[in-house]
């Protein structure tokens, strides 16, 4: 079978100097469930490339999310010299393997294109606290566990909420859920105190007066400055070091092949992703969703990850979540 | 009646031609996908959803939402006629579903399956309808202690009523629970039992298992014992459809008992699974001659298919309304929307009128047209039975590896599956039952989970399982579940039982 495969691509492989394509569907891997943020940002990826014909095979989501995740780290890793498959990665790739020591190092992956930084922001019940001052003196003055909820254990929510205790002194029991999407609505039947969801996760229950963001983990505020409920947009949100509280903390949205595919096909998936970025289904969803655009590629993505890599090791250590 | 006045709104969005067309489509599509084992629902919803994309957001959900009811309908003939259920809750409906077939009754079930399955969704779409606001702030007040006491319920349920001896459905749960914490474990970030391998690592798929246990292993029985399906040619004739239909009444308090309790399972978050099970036993528990469940009785195929369909109708509820899919099929229409710029949650009712209310009203005429089309088709799905086993098999066997694969793309679950054929066999030659194992299968992840965030949250306080009305009352019915035959031990002294046995019929 193996064989099959090495002797079509080198097949392919001679005539393809005009520029390869795909001649299979090709399959957006997504590492979470159904509805995360991942599986949204793959659905809008899969719709601007058919909707503008950007490429004659069709393209199909495939939800790998088994695992936390780990399900389709392994699974791009056991699928070497297959350009087929592109991996939507996210900040996991450093962390999973640290946390629960999966064999999976993304330097084994062919890197096509960083297309956008996730925003992280502390929300609450809107029938709770109005700003992160009041929220830390609640935390603290609670005498049963003050609740914040997430997704997965030893992740972006569990570090950004062992940062928060070490910046201001309160307590929280974290709650790992499936998925960011649990988190928020157990947010709003007030099973949870709060939660850290991205942007997107937390939109439609913010919209509908639910919930209430306190502030963005970000250096500077977000840009968006169209109304998304009544009286707020994105850009209305406190910065959380402007609020006294100085934690940062943004992820990676990236696009990945596997290992040893040919620079032809990844020059293709780059121009691919390129054109992607141009779309108005792309910048739509980027502004609705609160994402940071950025687009990087080659030496540029590599100097990137590489930087973030030990970024999000020095956290993971510093949180104590580093596997033994 | 304000509902009244948007549903025959939600029909003038739907009578069109084209729309009429696509239901039609849909529904042909779907019941193709529920009859192969393992494809099921979900997988054909994945496959067709891009074909949508360039619809208009009405036009694609009905579509999408036809090949779920037809995938919901197709499941049963699997089921009844080869013992393999499709998904998760015809399983239930394989206890009687199966050896009526058997018996040549394999119309009799068949059409006993379709129109329970109908009156299911009617009564959930009808409570979909006119209750969809204060469902969605109910569903809203499950946190971890009360997922947690459902799914005790569910498990106690099947200890204190299964029908076979309770220390066999015990080890067969828990061998279920075991191969349940195989993977990574959300709580602590760790794996579990993986043992290094990489295939271990996204845990035993639900359906794989299903697939094995019962579809192979029937293979393997069949094949010792006669190198013959029992079954004989169904003589299905309107005589046979309208003598069922007849025999309804009868079963009214089945009927409604087991929409009850879908429609409280389906809006409960992820409660659907566990509604075909708890409606099956429940009407074993309060039927005069319980022993004769599992022998091919009617009864036994109206309970579980009913309580399916209200479920699964019902799941469509949480997930427009706060954006929670309730079963797989719903999680990936959950996708869908989203590619149609429509955000699941509260506001989805308020800004998307047309969007919602044709999606109801396409519930209520899709599965009035998919009714009438799967038993007009029953005689093709019945006569497969006439086909010698020797050609059948081979055919059975491949579509259960293509099922099976076909879930996660992986080569590792077809071995997974036949090993699970094997225990299957075993455990029907030894007479452990396959239902409990597969229960703790599906849901001894989510229970878990479930019991640690509560005792995460209430700082490892039992007392948070009785803190308040709701989740106090499920605990609480769950242990008297859990000790039910001693409790109706007690009362048989007392002279009670009489009683209870009459308001059953």
């Amino acid at each position: 079978m193996k064989a099959a495969v090495a002797l079509t691509a080198a097949l392919w492989a001679a005539p393809a100097l005009a520029g390869w394509e795909p001649t299979k569907p090709v399959e957006i891997v997504v590492a979470a469930g159904a509805g995360g943020a991942s599986d949204q940002m793959a659905r809008m990826m899969q719709a601007a490339i058919q909707k503008n014909s950007l490429m004659k095979q069709p393209i199909v989501v495939s939800l790998k999310g088994g695992a936390s995740g780990a399900e389709a780290l392994m699974y791009m890793k056991s699928s070497e010299g297959d350009p087929n498959k592109v991996l939507i990665a996210y900040s996991l790739i450093y962390m999973l393997p640290l946390s629960a020591k999966i064999p999976f190092n993304w330097r084994e992956l062919t890197p096509v294109a960083v297309i956008g930084l996730d925003q992280f922001v502390l929300w609450d019940n809107s029938a709770g606290p109005k700003s992160v001052k009041e929220f830390v003196e609640a935390a603290k003055a609670a005498s049963a566990p003050f609740k914040m909820g997430g997704t997965g254990s030893k992740r972006e929510d569990h570090v950004l909420t062992v940062f928060l205790e070490q910046k201001t002194g309160a307590k929280f029991s974290y709650l790992p859920y499936k998925s960011g999407g649990e988190a928020a609505t157990q947010l709003v039947g007030n099973h949870t105190e709060s939660n850290v969801n991205n942007p997107s996760e937390n939109l439609e229950v913010w919209r509908a007066g639910q919930v209430r963001p306190l502030c963005v983990f970000d250096k500077e505020r977000i840009t968006y400055t169209s109304k998304v409920t009544d009286t707020q947009s994105w850009a209305d949100i406190p910065t959380c070091k402007e609020e006294g509280v100085d934690v940062q903390y943004l992820m990676l949205r990236a696009m990945f092949l596997p290992g040893k595919v040919t620079g032809e096909q990844q020059a293709f998936y780059v121009e691919l992703f390129h054109k992607v970025t141009q779309t108005a289904e792309y910048k739509d969803y980027m502004e609705k969703q609160a994402l940071k655009p950025i687009f990087l590629t080659g030496k540029d993505m590599v100097q990137f990850l590489e930087e973030d890599d030990a970024l999000n090791k020095s956290l993971m250590t510093e949180a104590g979540f580093v596997a033994k | 009646m304000e509902a009244f006045g948007l549903l025959l709104h939600g029909f003038a969005v739907l009578l069109t031609w084209k729309t009429l067309a696509l239901m039609m489509v849909g529904l042909v599509l779907g019941i193709f996908v529920g009859v192969l084992p393992g494809l099921g629902g979900p997988n054909g919803v994945a496959i067709l959803l891009p074909l949508t994309f360039t619809m208009d957001p009405t036009s694609a959900i009905v579509m999408l939402s036809c090949i779920y009811w037809g995938a919901l309908f197709g499941g049963a003939i699997t089921s009844i006629l080869f013992n393999i259920p499709g998904e998760a809750w015809s399983v239930a409906t394989t206890f009687d579903g199966y050896p009526m077939a058997q018996q040549g009754r394999a119309a009799e079930a068949l059409t006993a399956a379709f129109t329970s399955s109908f009156i299911g969704s009617l009564v959930a779409v009808l409570l979909i309808t006119f209750l969809a606001p204060m469902i969605s702030s109910f569903a809203l007040k499950f946190g971890p202690p009360e997922f947690f006491a459902v799914y005790l319920l569910t498990f106690c349920s099947f200890v204190g009523l299964g029908r076979e001896a309770r220390h066999k459905t015990v080890i067969s749960m828990s061998l279920g629970l075991l191969l349940a914490g195989v993977g990574m474990d959300t709580v602590s970030g760790q794996l579990r039992m993986t043992f290094g391998s990489s295939e271990l690592l996204r845990g035993i798929n639900f359906l794989v298992a299903v697939i094995g246990l019962f579809g192979i292993s029937e293979i393997l029985l069949t094949m010792e014992e006669r190198l013959a399906l029992r079954g004989h040619a169904a003589s299905i004739s309107l005589r046979v459809v309208l003598g069922v239909w007849k025999d309804l009444p009868k079963y009214w308090v089945t009927l409604l008992r087991s929409s009850f309790i879908g429609c409280w399972l389906g809006i409960t978050p992820g409660g659907a699974i566990a509604a075909s099970f708890m409606g099956y036993n429940l009407a074993k528990r309060f039927a005069k001659d319980p022993e004769t469940f599992g022998k091919g009785r009617i009864e036994g195929v109206f309970a579980p298919e009913t309580a399916a369909h209200a479920s699964g109708t019902a799941a469509l509820l949480p997930m427009l309304a706060l954006g929670i899919p309730g079963s797989g099929t719903a999680a990936i229409l959950l996708g869908g929307l989203m590619v149609w710029g429509l955000n699941p949650g509260p506001l989805l009712f308020v800004e998307h009128k047309d969007f919602v209310w044709g999606l109801i009203a396409s519930m209520y005429l899709g599965n009035v047209v998919g009714l009438v089309l799967v038993l007009t088709t029953v005689p093709i799905f019945a006569s497969i039975l006439r086909v010698p086993f020797a050609a059948v098999a081979p055919m059975i066997v491949v579509s259960c590896a293509i099922g099976a694969y076909a879930i996660q793309n992986a080569m590792f679950d077809i071995w997974l599956m036949l090993g699970f054929g094997v225990v299957g066999y075993v455990f029907k030659k030894i007479g452990i039952p396959l239902a409990p194992f597969t229960l703790a299968l599906v849901l001894g992840n989510r229970a878990e989970d479930a019991f640690r965030l509560s005792m995460i949250g209430s700082g490892g306080d039992l007392k948070v399982f009785w803190s308040n009305g709701l989740v106090g009352s499920i605990t609480t019915l769950a242990i008297v579940l859990l000790f039910w035959p001693a409790i109706d031990g007690l009362l048989g002294r007392l002279g009670w039982t009489q009683r209870t046995g009459a308001t059953a019929r």
